[in-house]
């Protein structure tokens, strides 16, 4: 696992963070009901941490971190603006 | 700012230069202050020329760029000598750090070096009369108009409410608990003091109604939505990160208090240092001000990290520290007897300060619950 493939580094922490529940890399994780505010607040330190860039004002939305696939999104658009 | 306040040198902030500060200018007056229910403005001013108000604001803004953990140390510094001072220091770092982290860049031009010289001081307004700190039953609303918000609501046991410039007000919208910017100055905004508090009396409490409060479209503290929980989240991660550093300074306090009247002291005959019981009561209190320094140290440092385990390293090191000084506190007092119970008395300011280090920022059963949340979440295998 790299930082070349995004969407296992963030699979590989929410399952740490939630180790009894599977989650498909499409799924919503807010529909899951997984994120309250704390969460989202480590999910967002997370991506910065890991991923080396601080998330601009307008990719703090919900659909920028609704699933795997999105955040790993998220990250290939700051990579490219890098 | 005062003719005082030029007399104050300022010197890169660090431990040792807030402890400088904080046993010239602040031990000898502390329950002064305490006394009188405020803070008067030229040590507000020294404050600010010792660069303490925000010192982790970067450079560009008249901060330091100091590191959390420094930021930390400094907190306990200045909570050794005056749990007031330092409950300033919290929400005006609060404050700070919500502009940093979730500001546009417009607000944080106009308000960050401002906040960071201390000529606005800042204030968190969450709490309400009827929900506590409990967000889920916040009643104040924001309601969007064509030109911006109007605010109604009201906020109560406000630190530093009696003297803010700046108030980060939280109030609902249609996508939940957002914050919003509010000046002291708007109009619909009604500030009155709350006197008579049982510990840091001299933080200048306040109770804040808004009445048709208008601010602009610029007000709101990140977008509305996604980012509204985080800025709550981030910004008592910070006040609990402060509130464990200053419970560390009570704690210090405590035990060089206790040190200093047992080594003196004699009860028939006997130095009291010589008790076993005393002796036992400063072990206790030598451990456990190790221990919740090491807890607060180390959350620090995750945030220097940028570590996401910070949030609840500070919890725990809340928790930790706050019960903690409560608990010494009391044996501070039962240690100093009759003495220690006399209006004025450094541990009877102490024993009256540590207690609301268990209630403010989260309460400490709030905290066990999500400790152990934490614990179900990511411990049991």
């Amino acid at each position: 696992m790299s930082h070349n493939d995004p969407s296992a580094v963030v699979a590989a922490f929410l399952q740490q963070r939630f180790p009894h529940v599977e989650i498909a890399h499409d799924e919503d994780i807010f529909a899951l009901g997984l994120v309250n505010s704390l969460f989202a607040l480590e999910l967002v330190m997370f991506v910065e941490k890991t991923f080396g860039f601080t998330v601009p004002s307008d990719e703090m939305r919900i659909d920028s971190f609704r699933s795997i696939d999105a955040i790993s999104a998220l990250v290939d658009r700051q990579s490219a603006t890098v | 700012m005062s003719p005082m306040a030029a007399s104050t040198e300022r010197v890169p902030t660090d431990r040792a230069a807030a402890r400088c500060f904080a046993r010239t200018h602040l031990a000898p007056l502390a329950t002064r202050f305490d006394q009188a229910g405020s803070i008067p403005s030229e040590t507000l001013d020294r404050v600010g020329a010792a660069g303490l108000w925000a010192p982790f604001l970067p450079v560009g803004y008249g901060g330091q760029g100091a590191s959390m953990l420094t930021v930390g140390q400094v907190h306990e510094e200045i909570g050794h000598a005056c749990s007031s001072v330092r409950s300033l220091l919290t929400v005006h770092g609060m404050v700070s750090w919500a502009l940093l982290r979730f500001g546009t860049p417009g607000q944080r031009e106009q308000w960050l070096p401002r906040l960071a010289a201390g000529s606005v001081l800042g204030a968190f307004c969450l709490s309400e009369p009827d929900a506590g700190s409990d967000a889920v039953n916040l009643t104040s609303r924001a309601v969007r108009d064509e030109r911006g918000w109007v605010l109604h609501g009201t906020k109560t046991w406000i630190t530093g409410g009696q003297r803010a410039h700046l108030f980060l007000v939280f109030a609902r919208t249609g996508a939940g608990i957002a914050a919003f910017l509010v000046p002291r100055a708007s109009e619909g905004l009604t500030v009155t003091p709350i006197p008579g508090m049982l510990g840091t009396r001299g933080s200048m409490l306040a109770r804040l109604t808004m009445t048709g409060v208008r601010v602009g479209p610029d007000a709101l503290v990140g977008p509305d939505g996604f980012v509204n929980g985080m800025v709550m989240t981030g910004v008592l991660d910070f006040g609990r990160y402060s509130v464990a550093a200053g419970s560390v300074g009570i704690l210090q306090a405590c035990l060089d208090a206790c040190a200093q009247y047992t080594a003196h002291r004699k009860v028939g005959g006997t130095a009291l240092r010589d008790r076993q019981l005393i002796q036992a009561k400063l072990s206790d209190m030598v451990t456990d001000t190790r221990a919740a320094r090491l807890l607060y140290e180390a959350a620090g440092r995750l945030k220097d990290q940028g570590d996401a385990d910070t949030l609840m390293a500070t919890w725990v090191a809340k928790y930790f520290a706050s019960t903690a000084a409560a608990r010494h506190a009391a044996e501070a007092v039962q240690i100093h007897g009759a003495v220690g119970c006399t209006p004025g008395h450094l541990v009877e300011r102490l024993y009256r300060d540590a207690k609301v280090m268990e209630i403010i920022e989260g309460s400490n059963e709030i905290q066990r619950i999500t400790i152990a949340a934490d614990a179900y979440r990511k411990d049991v295998r």
